[in-house]
């Protein structure tokens, strides 16, 4: 691993920057583009350490390219290099956004741009419900019947009963770390 | 004042419980942004949403833009940004101190086998949200009151997406010339 000897802060900022700029389709593809970039062009990260980088980016809380930029970032250059490859990565949506919203209302009342979106939002509930076939899919995989059980629960506090998110979220991070102290009945890792 | 810092708040909140990536931000999103303060309507949230996928960039930072923008300008657009990306550089940082130190991640490994299944809930409700948007157009649930065309969108698009996983972007793009489609085939026969 040859990690540079100055400080790269222009060449981080132009790599998260265009990264973020062209980069559509969520977090999973942002990082894929970053092991890419970081790891085989510019050998500033190894293998491990990248998908080190990545777990930990999937693990917390947030969106995956704002954390996998920050860990990049500050694996590059310190704490600068997070504070560089943060503002990279953010610029690209807050400015394409606030030039959208502002054009929001004026396009929202043009016939054609109005019929454009009540199809995409058919197509928007289609890549969610696809989502969700997936993601259950590999909750099912798993064979865990606490995590399969915890499906159906945690849908019918939100939708039905309507309990607040946040909270469905807490008690589930709290059981999980029960579920770690109690011990998981012979198949611990 | 009040809104910037009550915008900070929420996508501070947004920030911290969306577990798992983009997806997992919507539930939060709708929850801050339209049950509890009302800021968009859901046919606003679903647009949000829409424009969010069809752009590049994270759906919470997207989503902060464009609610702040909406609400308070730049500066509402920028403060919730930095409310929804503060709990990351945080918590991130920590995490990646503490795995370096003890190189073990088994705790929070647990405790994200109990978040994975809940965050798939929370999508699968929020999702269903939009879909009886688009089945029912915001009107009462009955049989009346279903609008074919956009059910019988949502269908095939969901069955290409399971069939030949085509990329999001070219899903929406064809959906919305087929919405635009509709609507001159609805005008043509009026």
């Amino acid at each position: 691993m040859e990690r540079p000897n100055k400080k790269p802060y222009a060449k981080l900022f132009l790599s998260t920057l265009t990264l973020s700029a062209f980069t559509f389709g969520g977090g999973f593809v942002i990082v894929s583009l970053m092991k890419k970039k970081f790891v085989d062009e510019l050998h500033w990260i190894d293998d491990d350490d990248m998908l080190n980088l990545i777990a930990i980016a999937q693990a917390s809380p947030g969106a995956i390219a704002v954390n996998g930029s920050i860990l990049v970032g500050y694996r590059i250059a310190g704490f600068w290099g997070a504070v560089v490859s943060i503002l990279g990565t953010i610029l690209p949506p807050l400015v394409i956004i606030s030039i959208i919203s502002l054009f929001y209302a004026a396009f929202r009342t043009n016939e054609y741009v109005a019929a454009a979106l009540k199809g995409m939002q058919a197509g928007v509930a289609a890549i969610i419900c696809d989502v969700v076939l997936s993601l259950g899919n590999n909750v099912l995989k798993t064979k865990d019947w606490l995590a399969i059980a915890i499906i159906p629960a945690a849908f019918c506090a939100v939708f039905f009963a309507g309990v607040n998110v946040v909270y469905v979220i807490v008690a589930s991070a709290l059981l999980g770390a029960a579920r770690h102290w109690i011990g998981r009945g012979g198949q611990k890792a | 004042m009040t809104l910037l810092w009550q915008l900070f708040i929420s996508f501070l909140n947004i920030g911290l419980f969306s577990v798992g990536g983009g997806y997992a931000a919507i539930p939060l999103i709708q929850e801050q942004a339209v049950s509890l303060h009302g800021w968009l309507s859901l046919e606003e949230f679903t647009d949000l949403i829409t424009i969010a996928e069809m752009t590049p960039g994270p759906i919470a930072v997207n989503s902060a833009t464009f609610v702040g923008i909406r609400l308070a300008g730049i500066p509402g657009a920028v403060v919730a940004t930095l409310g929804c990306i503060l709990p990351s550089c945080v918590i991130v940082l920590l995490l990646a101190w503490l795995y370096y130190r003890y190189k073990s991640l088994s705790l929070l490994q647990d405790m994200l086998s109990c978040l994975r299944p809940t965050v798939v809930a929370l999508i699968a409700s929020a999702g269903l949200m939009i879909l009886l948007l688009v089945v029912f157009a915001g009107e009462a649930i009955t049989i009346h009151t279903v609008r074919w065309a956009g059910t019988a969108l949502f269908a095939a698009a969901l069955f290409a997406l399971r069939k030949w996983k085509p990329s999001p972007i070219l899903v929406m793009s064809l959906c919305g010339a087929a919405g635009i489609l509709l609507h001159i085939i609805n005008a043509g026969l009026m």
